[in-house]
């Protein structure tokens, strides 16, 4: 009995693991193509608009796009936020095509023709990204299928298959609890 | 059922294993280009020792030539510089430079004091080209055909290895 229920438990942590992941992927599936990001996007990248606040509107529409640009010199940091030289330079740049009146779209599309899809921190889904885009919500079906079969298996179960509740104190405490090795 | 819960979660162990293990020899910084196979981009910058001297992309059509990223406050081209240097006297390909976001006197006294592989060195102050290039690693070497399609492009420091095995090949096959 004690497989059924150190399985349940693992399924459950799969879940937990799994969600977070698919939460932070739920807005791309409906990605706003031309709209401003969100402003908690922008606030966080505050510290880049302060070196040029000329326009802030331009500067705002600017780090929306950087925003979810990788830069390339620092991998883990968008272009927005990087203090890299060349991510100094692209700011720049999207800054210009911006007051060209370039559409986010085409500035993506200048940048992934330089750099590839690797800049984009929302990739596209295709052949080649598929595995990124849908393992997500493939592991959280496996889990949840196997969380099923558990929960399933156990209410079949005879009542005496189980082990007793624990007693309780008269302080409510369990006594079984603290004591090694009763979870598994 | 019981040899079961024992191979499932080594069979997904083994997986992860083996992925990280994969993961080991990947360089997150060697991004596969999107320039490869397309035509190089358009400029027209100055000489880095005349300035009055402009070089087009269209002057370089019809022969294949190397183009490498350099500058001189860049610590990996002073490491792969002396390989460039002995692979400009094989004389196999016409060397051009991009001097990347430098400034003239230094760049000009770098090649003075190191060697000057190049046929001559295009001077990218603004970085505007580099940019176009898709440059975000100085040093980085192109090879670009008759066409002026990039062929091959090195991130980092060339070595005897990569001039040896994969330029010279693809040199061979480019003018063949």
């Amino acid at each position: 009995m004690a497989d059924a229920r150190r399985f349940a438990l693992a399924a459950l942590l799969a879940c937990a693991t799994a969600l977070p992941a698919l939460a932070a992927d739920a807005p791309a599936s409906a990605p706003p193509a031309s709209a401003p990001a969100s402003e908690a996007t922008v606030k966080f990248q505050a510290p880049a608009a302060r070196l040029t606040a000329a326009d802030p509107a331009l500067e705002a529409r600017m780090l929306a796009i950087t925003g979810e640009l990788r830069c390339l010199v620092c991998q883990n940091q968008t272009i927005a936020d990087s203090h890299a030289d060349l991510a100094v330079d692209l700011r720049q740049q999207v800054r210009e095509m911006l007051q060209r009146g370039r559409t986010p779209d085409q500035i993506r599309q200048y940048m992934t023709d330089r750099y590839g899809d690797f800049v984009l921190y929302r990739p596209p889904l295709k052949a080649s990204t598929a595995v990124l885009w849908l393992a997500p919500a493939a592991l959280l079906a496996i889990a949840l299928l196997a969380l099923g079969m558990v929960i399933r298996r156990r209410s079949h179960l005879a009542d005496d298959q189980f082990e007793p509740e624990p007693m309780l104190d008269d302080d409510g405490a369990s006594d079984t609890l603290g004591r090694p090795g009763t979870l598994a | 059922m019981k040899v079961l819960k024992f191979l499932i979660p080594l069979a997904i162990f083994a997986a992860l294993a083996g992925f990280l293990f994969k993961g080991l020899y990947l360089d997150p910084r060697e991004v596969p280009s999107p320039l490869i196979g397309k035509p190089a981009p358009e400029f027209a910058l100055t000489r880095l020792d005349q300035p009055e001297q402009t070089i087009r992309r269209a002057d370089m059509l019809g022969k294949v030539w190397l183009l490498n990223v350099w500058a001189s406050w860049c610590e990996a081209c002073r490491d792969e510089h002396p390989y460039l240097v002995e692979f400009a006297k094989l004389k196999a390909v016409p060397i051009y430079g991009l001097d990347y976001k430098d400034q003239r006197e230094p760049a000009q006294q770098w090649l003075a004091e190191r060697g000057n592989p190049y046929d001559a060195s295009l001077f990218d102050q603004s970085g505007r080209v580099g940019i176009d290039f898709g440059v975000y690693g100085v040093p980085e070497t192109f090879l670009i055909d008759k066409q002026g399609v990039i062929r091959f492009k090195k991130i980092g420091a060339l070595t005897p290895e990569v001039l040896n095995d994969q330029v010279l090949p693809l040199l061979r096959k480019l003018n063949g």
